[in-house]
Formats: structure tokens, C-alpha cells, sequence
């Protein structure tokens, strides 16, 4: 601890940290640009300064940089002191040399940290005179737009995309006041993170290019807390509407998980909420191919009870990417032995034994921030970049802070961002990795092998025997591998606090067994750690604690006629299972109910279609793969800009079709009621009631704000259907009110926050005010309820070792290798998504390639499972001998496995 | 035959006959021969060249070598003036830490300056023996010479300088059979001003941006590629065989009474001057004598202001000249030694011009990465040229002096804008006149219809 004396008033504050980190920590506004919590300081901008007193009896003290001055105990300063205002008057002055007067068409205007500096800082007017120094932009691709005449030189996008995200180009060119900031060339953006440069750039230089086609300022935009619905890791984000349509998505801070950073595919993957093809209403379809004709809800109920009722037994498929509210409300509706988790069985049983490896391997899951504090790191059979790549940066961090453990022992504090980077070089914290290909984080890797799937497998097998000599030895190791094993050993067990990755992407359970076994190796010689396993979708992790029957099982049922119904929730099952296997069984029920927000190949076929919820229309609970339940908030009610929608969360759908079967008086269900449901019924989830405060959360007396004070237009956003506003929506199920009626200040600790902001702070750095220290957690404690604990007991080692590959000439093994973008289904829908993918491409070594007398760019065809699937050919000189990869989302029902075959599609005749 | 003219015509002027140039007086040129020739490694050593290495290396430890270094007091030649015994004594030294780098700053770019150069051409071996020596005592391992870009005659002389040395066990493992293993490497620069900053200068030999580095840490403690390093100037390293081969008190002696500041300077004269060129005199002698030995100014001018070590330095006035040329002398005058050429200005020259030339040269220098640098430079250059055509406004003098304080020392990431507002500083305190005469009167009319630039 430290006292520190600013202006005279005393505050106790943690020593060590920068004077800035510690006065905004404290709630004292001081303007700043170049400083960043997660990043660290670098004295550029001169922004920050304040004066500083040797002591008590130091009237003229001297100006210092407050984010370059430690907090040492007894330090005095003022940031009232005049000189120090009008040196910060300077700065600011200086900044707005060159900066454009072009707020009213900016897009950062509103929620611009600049401007919000400017205000603080009093600089009302230009006493330059002369020229302004012009750039000319970039197109740098369909996420991130770029306006360099806004440029402010902070380096804050250099330090974050090229320092903490390891891309490489984005560059710093020229110099004196003419610094660049872009590609050495016009074109993509390389980064799955570049979209942090939206909220990392502090002006408008780089913006959301995917909001500018439906731009709306911050203010105009209505807010909910929400998750990321695009991977397994439950990113908080905060989506933003207008008139119907979200417009864009901004990071919301949570203090254990993403902290101030998401990847692109979550940031700019929500499209599939704005398609124009989405089901709005409940649609009708007597007989399979017919055209469907529209439902009012009341009709569509009678027939779906009546559907219900006649079936002779009805199957639930539900899904891993719905909330637990309404996989919870489909297995009540179907009954707990007619109730599918919709997802395959390989992909289920390493779900499952994901589950049990988290509980019962010895080492904890850890949260995102706590991944950045681990010493060393083994992942195995993930490529982290592409299958959870919010996880991917958090292993960077982890691995760059050795550099801030070398500065500590030469008296460099962390926060001296440059000088940290300079003293630590590429020192690194171990990082091992093994994967069949190369992988996003090969570069800062100590050593990573490319190995097929069994090889990662026994590589695994091997460190823990290692570790642990109780655990089973591999028999016939070769050399090569019994040294990349005692490499990775010893540097697991030397370090403070290692980590293992690992996952589902491969689906291969022996790889799993082999990560458990490690990580039981560990626990076992008493080493504190952590195991993160990553799982594919949103509810993945949730869905596997419902538990239920796989898809396959569903599927068997309807075509052997053991049943004669289904109902699918938020599925597509054609893309889970080859679709011919899926339609043959499904032509054989009767009845077949779907509701889902996507138009998708499953939708198609239904009698009976119900318009669910996207996240942005509906509240619901996910389980992250860290096994954090956390509640998503609906954003806006659709059928208020169009009344003619019908949209409705699916538990709703669900228990509105149950009271219709059982021909109850209608009675409608709120989300409290659901989710307590849920977690009555469902021991592992009791806890999820506690995920985010109940619907009679008030503050003050009233509910939450969903839109900013200053939100205008609403009186006419619907003019054009009638003069007369309607009352607004009310929100029976959560505290948030459709309106900019409510609370939204920072100043009562909560934890659901629909938008950061705080008076002079709009843009994303007002979080600060939400936290108990800038970089820390919400002072009312971060969003969500951990699930996972440990359960002692007996846990025995993984003993089914595969054996060592040898590559068959006439054995293929096909790998679906996970992609950020155009890899997952929902934000595949989304056009930028699809710009931003690389072409689906089929992958051989150059050595299979050869062996098949293929070569690069030929058009193919995989043959797998009798489907078939035509994609060029693309050499990677890193994959695996002997091995097929295709792009996870080139084929929807592709999964892994051998016996797999590609031949060359020969040229029409 | 015409490479070799050539080479002669850009080479520096050493104003004194070798005659009077002896090993007791004047320890950087007393070798240095009339026809401005190479001293190859031969002449070297035949003028007991490497003797200091050979002795040091045998007879004293590191810090017997810093303690040396510190009673000598040689201060920073580059013009920062800080003691380079000093400077050593606070490099990482010891098991616990590696053995990291002596550079020796050659990025000479100082406007007005071009003493470096003249070692740098003709002696090159002095400066090896300089960095051997300045290498031992701060158990670097490796040395490096960051050449400036420019200097390509200097390039070529160094580098056959680095070879014969090498040839000679002078450089490479177990360095004149002392154990020591110590090497040098020739790195030319690109060409900005701003690596002559010692963290810039380091930043650049790392091959990244030439932006200078917040200090703490300093160079000694994390340097180049994160290890101890030291930076040098090419005269400071200069001094060193002679200290070490004749002692610290004969080198305090070489400035006698006239300043606290031991040894000797290199000295030089730019401008209208009769005679410029470079002298080495005693530390502390006189801004007047030095301007005698250059002949006063040319016929026509007479001296209206002088800048007493480069660009970066504030004016003074005739008056000045009668203060010894030394760091605390110039300081407590309220301007800086420097590089300790000075640059005369005549009556006949405008100070609002020579002040937008060296306004322009550091607005361009600068590596862009402080607000006050990258952004306040190119707008005192700006209303300068406004106030050089006549087209300046009220308020751009008061704006001048608003810039030149705020870009003050402590104020900037880096010395380099305070250098640049040193001489503006002291130009709009003595020379205010001339700056007033750029104002035009004040329009009748209210400007409240004038356009603002968007």
C-alpha cells in the first residue's frame, strides 16, 4: 500500500502501479491517449501530465507524465495546478492541429474518446492558422474502415495489433508529423483481431466498417448486455439496435473473460440477426415441398397442440447453440427419454468426456484473465487462433509475460510497456503446441511439432508418464518423440503454474484422454495449474450438463418409427450429420416442428416453422466453456419498428406449445420462472440462477436503461406506419427497459451493464468508471456463475493409447480443421464474414500430394462416408503426411475420420 | 589518383601545424599529420598506439579503469556533458548479468559540427583503442560504431582501421593476449538527426523505428537487445587511451585554472568567420580566443550572435565570448557547451531566417513520436515563415514563446525538442525586435468573416 496526495486530499492506493492507473483508478479524471489498461504506458502522447511535488514543503514542484511516474509512497501532486492544465491545453491544441472538424460526419462522433479529451481538457478553439497535413486512407477489407486524416500519432493501434495481437501488417511509416499508420499496401487486414482497433484507436481513423453501412450514433443505439454467441468462450458483448436491426457490436468489459478485446468473427459475425430471409412469422406447411403460408400466433399454437397431441411419441432435438432455457423447456415438452442434444454422438462423447476431465482432473479451469498468468503452456490438438481465438490472445499474453517477470527482477515496473518489450527481447514463457498443421501461435511457440491426431495423442501420453510414472507409459515411442516429451515435462513441471490446452477440434478422444492425463500428472505431483479444454459452440459446455440422447439416436427413432414427431429447436442437423442421413429420416416422421431464427435446410421441410429469438431478440442463459453461466439480454423487441413479426424466444415457443397441448387456459412464463425451472430440475445448473440480477432488479426505484439519455427519434422512428406512438415495449422477463427512461450511471455497482457510460466518458474507455481499478473487475463483482468445481475422488489415467501413425497409402484420414471465419453456422451468414473467409480449399502435404498425383489448385473431389464434395486443392507444406483437411463450413456435414479419398474431377467431356 | 582528390576536398580542417601539436598537449591530434593523411596502424603504433590497452588491460581492473576515468572527469563530448566515468560506473557489470555492448556514437549530425568526422577520417585507430579500453571497463562484449550514413570516407578508413586492428590480436577472442575478448563492428546509419539520441541511436541499430526510449531503465541497465550497454561519442572514447596511458591529473592539468572540465576539446569555428575550422585547445579556453584563432568574422561582418556547440544550443551575445567554452560556464550563461563548435552569425543575417532553417531541420528530425516534438516544431516553423515574409499576426510572437516553453526539458519524451527551443527561447529574448518587424499591422476590420481552415 501506498498514500498517495493529489490537490490535497490523501488516498490509500496500491504501490507500484503508474500515477494515471492509480487516479483513474481512484475516479480522478486525467486525459490520456497513448496509455491503455491492458497495454501499458508509453509516454507518447504528453497528455497526461500533471505536476508532481518532492514534498511538503515543494511549492513549484515540476510537470511530470503521470503514466510514466510510479506511485511510490508519499507522492504529491496536482492535476488542478495551473501550469499543468495549460501544458495539458498545449497538448491537446497540438493534437487538434491536423485533426479534420468533421464530428458531425465522423462515425466515431459520440462515443470518441478525443472528443471526449478535448471537452475535458477546455480546448474550444483553432489558433492554427496554417495547412493541415492530409493522408490518404486504405482499404484494408469489410471490417475495419480507415480515415488517416484523424490520426493523432497516440501508437495505440501499432502497440495493440502488432505487440499484443503479434500481427504483422500494420506498421508505423515515416516520421516527424507526417507517421503513417496502415499497410504497406492496400488490402486485408491480416489480424482475427483487428477490430479491437475500433475501440482501441481513440478518434475515428479506424471504424467499424460493417456499422457504416447502417450507421447510427452511440446515443440513437439501444443496448443490452449480451455473450457472444459465435464460439464456446462467452465473450461479453454489447449489441446495438436501431429500427430492428443490430448495427453493430461493440466489447463489453468483463473483468475474468474478454476483458477489453474480442476477435472479429464476434465482433462482426452478428449479420444473420439482419437477413431479410429470416422466419418472422409462424409459417404452415401441410405437406412436405409445398409453398408455406403464414400463422398468427393463436393458429400456429392450435396446430402445433394439435400436431403434439396426435403424435404417437414426439422426439426433441434441441441444440448447442439455444440457451438452457429452451433446451430445458424442449425436454419438458418431449420428456427427459424423448430428448435429443442434437449434436453427434462422436462430438458428444468428447463433450462428455470434456466434463469430466474439468472435474475431476485436479486442475482447475481457468478464466481467460487467469490463462495470462500461467508459466507455461502445452496445447494439444488445437489450433487456438482458429477454434476459440479470444483464448488464442489470452496464451500470448501468457506467454509475452515472462518478458514483465525479467523487468521485475531489474526494478522495470510491467506497466513500462516499451521497456519491458526492450529488456525481455524474445524471451518467452514456454509455449509448446502440436497440432497436423502450423498454427496461429507457432511464432512465439518454443517448439510445436505437426503430428496427426494418435501421434498428439501418445506425445501426450508420454509427458504425463513423465510427470507421473504411475501414469501408463507409451510403448514404442521413438526417439524423436520421447525428447519433445521430456522437453515439454520438464518445463511443466519447472514452471510456477502450467497450463493445458486442448479440445474437441480434432474430435479425437485419445488426444483428450491424453490432455487429461497431463493434467492429472500435474495435479498429482502437487503442481497448481489449469486445464482449458475448448469446446465448438455457445452452449456446448451447457447442453453437455442437460445432457440427453445424440443426434444419431434422434434420427434412429424417427426412421426405425419408433416416433412419429419431432420438434427441433435452433438446429440444423444436416450440419452435424451427412444430409442425406438426416433427410431419410426425417421424411419418415409426420410431424416435424422447427423453430429457429436461420432459414436453413431443416427449416425448409417443417410443417411447422416458429420465428425463435436470435441473441438480439431474446434473454437466455449460455455456459461458457469455462464454465461460466452467463445471461444474454434481448436488445430489442422486433415487432415494435415491424408489427407484423412474431419473434419469440424459443422456451417461450416451447412452453406455449405444451400449455396448447395440454389444452391448458393460456398462461404465459417469464425468465425468472424458466431459469429457476432449469435449475431445479438440473443439480450441476442450480447455481445458474445467480448469473445476472432477477426481473425485480431496481436502482433507485427504477428499471435499467437500455438506450442512452440522449437517445432521440423515438417518437417518429415509426411515423411512417402510423402518427400515434405506441406504448413501449415493457420487459416482463428482465430489469432492462426499452427506453432511455432508467437507470445507467456507474455510480451503483451492477453487474449488467447494456452500455458503458459515464458523464464526459462516451466512448469505450468510460468502462473505467465500472471498475474497481482500470483493468480489474466490476466493482459489483463480473458477470456470471462459475459451474465447474472440482470432484474429488478416485479419477483413473486415460490407458487407451492409440498406436503410432504409419502413413497407408490407401488409408486417408480426413481432418475438418476449425476456421474463425466461414467455420462456424451463424456468422457464416453474415456477408463480411464471408468476404473476410479464405476460399474452402482442400489440404495435402506436398508428399500426399504427390502420392495422389494432385497438384496445387486442381479441382478435387473428397469422397467420405458415401458424400461427396468438389474443392481445389491447396498445398500446405506443413500438414501432416497422410492426412485430408478440409475447412470446417466447406461441407456442413463433414466430420473427421478415415477412410476418406480425393481424386482429381475430371474435365467435362 | 581522382578518388583520392576527391577525398581531399571534403576533408576537415585542422587549423594547427603539427608542429605545434605534441603527446603532452594535445592527445586527440598530436598524430594527425599536416597533409590530413590516414594514420594507418603502423604510424599508429610507431606513436605508442594500443600502448594503453596493452598496459590497462594487464595492470588494472574495470573499476581501477573507471575510477581513473571518474577522477579524470571527461565529460560527454557529444554534448551532453555528463561524466563518462560516472556513466560506467553505473553499467550492470557482474556474473549475474550478460556482457552486453559499447557503442560509440558517430551519428554526428549536429548542425554545425564536424569534429567526430576529422578523428573519425585520419585516426580511427585512437578510437578503437578508445573502445577497447571503454569495453573492458564495462565488460561489454562486442562494440559497435554507428556511423552516420554521410560519412563514407570515414566508413572506409574505419573499417580498414577495424581490419588492421583485428590482424593485429588488437580485436576478436583474447584480445593483446589479456583474457579480454572484445570486437567491433561498423554499423552505418540511414540518416536521422535523432540517432544520435543514445536510446534512438539503440533502437536503430536493433533495426526498429529510431524513437528514443523512456529512461529509466538507462542503456547501462538495458541497452541493445536488452542488455547493459554504453553509449559513447567518438571524442569522449577519443580521450580515453591518453588518460589511462598518462593518468587522470595529467589530464585535469591539460585544462589547467581554466575550468573544473579535464583535458582538452576539439574545438571548432562555422560561419562568416575569416578562417573556420577545427582547433584542440585546453578545455575552458575562451569563446574570444577561439574567434581569434579564426581571424574574427569576414571582411564586411561583424558578429551579431553566436552559437556556442551546434543547433541545439541558445544564442549568445558578442559579450559572451570572454566566457571559458565549458559545460558549466555556457550552462550558468543560460545556454549548453554543446558539441563546442560554434557557429557565428553576422549583422548582416536574419535571425527570424536562421531560425526557420534550424526550426525546419529539427521539425523534420523529428522521429514523430511526442506531441510537443512531432506536432509543435512544424507550427513554430510555420508562423517563423510567416514572420520571415511579413505575414505574421499578433500573437504569433507570444505564440513562439508559448511553443519554446512548452517544449522545454521534461516536457518531451526526448532532448530533442528542448534543443530545438533553446535557440528560439534565447532568439525571441534577444533578438525580439527582429521578430517584431514580421508582424503586419492589425486589420482595421474585425476578422469575423475570415474563413478558418476545415
Amino acid at each position: 500500500m501506498a498514500t498517495i496526495h493529489v490537490d490535497g486530499q490523501s488516498y490509500d492506493v496500491e504501490g507500484g502501479d503508474n500515477l494515471l492507473h492509480a487516479c483513474l483508478s481512484l475516479g480522478l479524471d486525467i486525459p490520456y491517449f497513448c496509455w491503455h489498461p491492458a497495454m501499458g504506458s508509453v509516454g507518447a502522447c504528453r497528455q497526461c501530465a500533471v505536476k508532481q511535488y518532492r514534498d511538503e514543503n515543494d511549492t513549484r514542484g515540476s510537470l511530470v507524465m503521470s503514466c510514466m511516474t510510479p506511485t511510490t509512497d508519499n507522492t504529491r501532486i496536482s492535476i488542478d495546478d495551473d501550469e499543468a492544465r495549460e501544458f495539458r491545453a498545449s497538448v491537446i491544441e497540438w493534437l487538434m492541429i491536423s485533426h479534420p472538424h468533421d464530428c458531425p460526419v465522423c462515425e466515431e462522433g459520440g462515443h470518441c474518446h478525443l472528443q471526449d479529451m478535448t471537452m475535458m481538457t477546455g480546448h474550444d478553439r483553432r489558433r492554427y492558422r496554417f495547412d493541415k497535413r492530409t493522408h490518404r486512407n486504405q482499404y484494408l477489407g469489410p471490417f475495419v474502415a480507415h480515415e488517416m486524416n484523424r490520426c493523432i500519432t497516440c501508437y495505440r493501434c501499432v502497440r495493440f495489433y502488432d505487440d499484443y495481437a503479434g500481427g504483422k501488417d500494420l506498421g508505423a511509416f515515416g516520421a516527424n508529423d507526417n507517421v503513417y499508420f496502415g499497410r504497406h499496401e492496400e488490402g486485408m487486414l491480416e489480424s482475427e483481431f483487428a477490430g479491437n482497433l475500433t475501440e482501441v484507436c481513440p478518434t475515428g481513423v479506424f471504424t467499424d466498417q460493417t456499422h457504416s453501412e447502417q450507421y447510427t450514433r452511440k446515443w440513437d443505439l439501444q443496448f443490452a448486455p449480451s455473450v457472444c454467441h459465435q464460439c464456446a468462450v462467452g465473450c461479453n458483448i454489447s449489441p446495438g439496435e436501431r429500427y430492428g436491426q443490430i448495427r453493430r457490436i461493440e466489447n463489453r468489459y468483463h473483468g475474468d473473460v474478454n476483458r477489453y478485446f474480442l476477435c472479429d468473427r464476434g465482433r462482426f459475425g452478428y449479420g444473420y440477426v439482419n437477413r431479410q430471409d429470416r422466419p418472422l412469422q409462424p409459417e404452415w406447411r401441410s405437406r412436405r415441398g409445398e409453398d408455406s403460408v403464414s400463422l398468427d400466433v393463436d393458429a400456429a399454437l392450435d396446430r402445433g397442440g394439435d400436431l403434439l397431441r396426435s403424435a404417437r411419441r414426439v422426439i426433441g432435438i434441441g441444440s448447442p447453440r439455444a440457451s438452457l432455457e429452451s433446451n430445458h423447456q424442449l425436454r419438458e415438452l418431449v420428456g427427459a427419454d424423448n430428448f435429443s442434444t442434437g449434436i453427434n454422438a462422436h462430438e458428444q462423447a468428447c463433450l462428455d468426456l470434456m466434463a469430466r476431465l474439468n472435474q475431476t482432473s485436479g486442475l482447475e479451469t481457468p478464466t481467460l484473465r487467469d490463462v495470462e498468468s500461467h508459466d507455461a503452456v502445452f496445447v494439444l490438438g488445437e489450433d487456438l487462433i482458429q477454434s476459440a481465438a479470444r483464448i488464442g490472445l489470452s496464451v500470448r499474453q501468457a506467454v509475452l509475460a515472462r518478458r514483465e517477470d525479467i523487468a521485475a527482477g531489474r526494478q522495470v515496473p510491467g506497466w513500462n510497456a516499451e521497456a519491458v518489450k526492450k529488456l525481455g527481447q524474445d524471451q518467452y514463457h514456454p509455449l509448446f503446441s502440436a497440432y497436423p498443421t502450423s498454427t496461429g501461435l507457432d511464432e512465439i511457440a518454443r517448439v510445436s511439432w505437426t503430428l496427426a491426431p494418435d501421434d498428439i495423442a501418445r506425445l501426450g501420453f508420454a509427458v504425463a508418464h513423465l510427470i507421473d510414472p504411475a501414469a501408463p507409459a507409451v510403448d514404442d515411442l521413438d526417439e524423436h518423440t520421447e525428447a519433445a516429451a521430456r522437453q515439454i515435462a520438464d518445463a511443466l513441471l519447472s514452471a510456477r503454474r502450467p497450463l493445458v490446452v486442448s479440445g474437441g477440434s480434432l474430435g479425437s478422444l485419445a488426444v483428450l484422454h491424453a490432455a487429461g492425463n497431463v493434467a492429472r500428472a500435474l495435479a498429482r505431483r502437487a503442481r497448481t495449474g489449469g486445464l482449458l479444454l475448448v469446446r465448438r459452440e455457445a452452449n456446448s459446455t451447457g447442453l453437455a450438463m442437460i445432457g440427453g440422447q445424440p443426434l444419431e439416436w434422434a434420427l434412429g427413432e424417427l426412421q426405425e418409427h419408433r416416433a412419429d414427431a419431432v420438434v427441433i429447436l435452433e438446429n440444423d442437423p444436416t450440419q452435424r450429420l451427412p444430409a442425406e442421413t438426416v433427410h431419410r429420416a426425417l421424411d419418415q416422421a409426420e410431424t416435424i416442428i422447427v423453430m429457429d431464427h436461420q432459414r436453413t435446410e431443416t427449416l425448409q421441410r417443417a410443417n411447422l416453422v416458429l420465428p425463435a429469438a436470435s441473441f438480439a431478440e431474446g434473454d437466455g442463459t449460455l455456459v461458457s466453456l469455462e464454465g461460466r453461466a452467463q445471461r444474454f439480454f434481448q436488445v430489442y423487441d422486433s415487432s415494435y419498428i415491424r408489427p407484423q413479426t412474431r419473434i419469440h424466444e424459443s422456451w417461450r415457443w416451447l412452453h406455449a406449445l405444451r400449455i396448447s397441448r395440454e389444452r391448458y387456459p393460456s398462461a404465459d412464463i417469464d425468465l425468472d420462472a424458466v431459469t429457476r425451472a432449469c435449475a431445479n430440475a438440473y443439480p450441476q445448473l442450480a447455481a445458474i440462477v445467480n448469473a445476472s440480477a432477477g426481473s425485480d432488479y431496481r436502482v433507485h426505484g427504477v428499471k435499467l436503461a437500455r438506450e442512452p439519455h440522449r437517445y432521440s427519434g423515438r417518437t417518429s422512428m415509426r411515423a411512417n406506419l402510423a402518427v400515434s406512438e405506441p406504448r413501449t415495449p415493457q420487459d416482463a422477463d428482465t430489469p432492462f427497459a426499452f427506453s432511455m427512461e432508467g437507470y445507467n450511471g456507474f455510480d451503483q455497482p451492477r453487474r449488467d451493464v447494456a452500455f458503458a457510460w459515464a458523464p464526459g466518458w462516451n466512448s469505450p474507455q468510460a468502462w473505467n468508471k465500472f471498475t474497481d481499478e482500470v483493468g480489474g473487475h466490476l466493482r459489483a463483482g463480473d458477470p456470471g456463475v462459475r459451474l465447474l468445481a472440482y470432484e474429488p475422488g478416485a479419477y483413473d489415467y486415460g490407458r487407451e493409447i492409440p498406436a503410432a501413425v504409419t502413413v497407408e497409402t490407401d488409408q486417408w484420414q480426413l481432418l475438418v480443421l476449425p476456421r474463425l471465419f466461414g467455420g462456424e453456422e451463424t456468422s457464416s451468414r453474415a456477408a463480411p464474414i464471408n468476404e473476410r473467409a479464405a476460399p474452402a480449399a482442400i489440404t495435402l502435404s506436398p508428399g500426399s500430394a504427390e502420392q495422389l498425383q494432385v497438384s496445387d489448385g486442381d479441382e478435387l473431389v473428397l469422397s467420405f462416408a458415401g458424400q461427396r464434395l468438389n474443392l481445389p486443392l491447396r498445398l500446405d507444406p506443413s500438414l501432416v503426411n497422410g492426412l485430408i483437411g478440409v475447412p470446417a463450413g466447406a461441407g456442413p456435414w463433414l466430420f473427421g475420420g478415415a477412410g476418406a479419398s480425393v481424386t482429381r474431377q475430371e474435365a467435362r467431356s | 589518383m581522382s578518388n583520392h582528390a576527391h577525398a581531399q576536398r571534403y576533408r576537415c580542417q585542422l587549423r594547427q601545424p603539427a608542429a605545434e601539436r605534441k603527446a603532452e598537449t594535445h592527445p586527440l591530434t598530436w598524430r594527425l599529420r599536416d597533409d590530413g593523411a590516414l594514420i594507418g596502424i603502423d604510424d599508429y603504433r610507431a606513436k605508442s598506439g594500443y600502448t594503453a590497452v596493452s598496459e590497462t588491460l594487464s595492470r588494472l581492473s574495470q573499476n581501477d579503469v573507471i575510477s581513473v576515468m571518474k577522477e579524470a572527469n571527461l565529460r560527454g563530448r557529444g554534448g551532453g556533458g555528463f561524466s563518462a566515468g560516472v556513466k560506467w560506473s553505473l553499467t550492470l557489470k557482474g556474473e549475474e548479468y550478460p556482457r552486453g555492448y559499447l557503442i560509440c556514437n558517430a551519428d554526428e549530425m549536429e548542425p554545425g559540427t564536424f569534429k567526430d568526422r576529422l578523428l573519425l577520417e585520419q585516426q580511427p585507430h585512437l578510437l578503437i583503442e578508445g573502445m577497447i579500453l571503454a569495453g573492458y571497463a564495462n565488460n561489454s562484449r562486442l562494440g559497435y560504431i554507428f556511423l552516420r550514413g554521410e560519412y563514407i570516407e570515414a566508413a572506409r578508413a574505419v573499417s580498414q582501421a577495424l581490419d588492421e586492428a583485428r590482424a593485429a590480436g588488437w580485436l576478436g577472442n583474447d584480445v593483446a593476449g589479456s583474457g579480454f575478448d572484445f570486437d567491433i563492428v561498423l554499423h552505418t546509419g540511414a540518416g536521422r538527426y535523432i540517432c544520435g539520441e543514445e536510446t534512438a541511436l539503440i533502437n536503430s541499430l536493433e533495426g526498429y523505428r529510431a524513437n528514443p526510449r523512456a529512461k529509466p531503465p538507462f542503456p547501462g541497465q538495458s541497452g541493445a537487445w536488452g542488455k547493459p550497454t554504453v553509449v559513447n561519442n567518438v571524442e569522449t572514447l577519443c580521450n580515453v587511451p591518453a588518460i589511462l596511458q598518462h593518468g587522470a591529473q595529467w589530464y585535469r592539468d591539460l585544462s589547467g585554472d581554466r575550468s573544473n572540465d579535464g583535458g582538452t576539446k576539439l574545438y571548432g569555428v562555422s560561419g562568416l568567420a575569416r578562417q573556420t575550422g577545427l582547433w584542440e585547445l585546453p578545455m575552458g579556453t575562451t569563446g574570444r580566443e577561439l574567434f581569434d584563432l579564426a581571424g574574427g568574422m569576414k571582411a564586411g561582418h561583424t558578429l551579431k550572435t553566436w552559437l556556442p556547440g551546434g543547433g541545439s544550443t541558445g544564442f549568445m551575445l558578442p559579450e559572451h565570448l570572454e566566457l571559458p567554452l565549458d559545460f558549466d560556464s555556457i550552462g550558468k550563461a543560460g545556454s549548453r557547451l554543446g558539441t563546442g563548435l560554434i557557429a557565428v552569425v553576422s549583422h548582416q543575417q536574419s535571425v527570424v531566417s536562421l531560425m526557420r532553417n534550424l526550426e525546419a531541420f529539427f521539425a523534420r528530425e523529428s522521429c514523430g513520436w511526442c506531441t510537443p516534438c512531432r506536432d509543435g516544431l512544424p507550427w513554430t516553423v510555420k508562423l517563423l515563415r510567416a514572420l520571415e515574409q511579413g505575414a505574421g499576426e499578433q500573437g504569433d510572437i507570444e505564440m513562439l514563446d508559448k511553443l519554446a516553453n512548452d517544449l522545454g526539458p521534461g516536457k518531451t519524451f526526448c532532448a530533442h525538442a528542448p534543443g530545438a527551443a533553446m535557440p528560439l527561447e534565447s532568439a525571441l529574448r534577444y533578438f525580439r525586435d527582429e521578430f517584431e518587424q514580421g508582424v503586419r499591422a492589425p486589420a482595421v476590420e474585425a476578422r469575423s468573416g475570415s474563413a478558418h481552415p476545415i
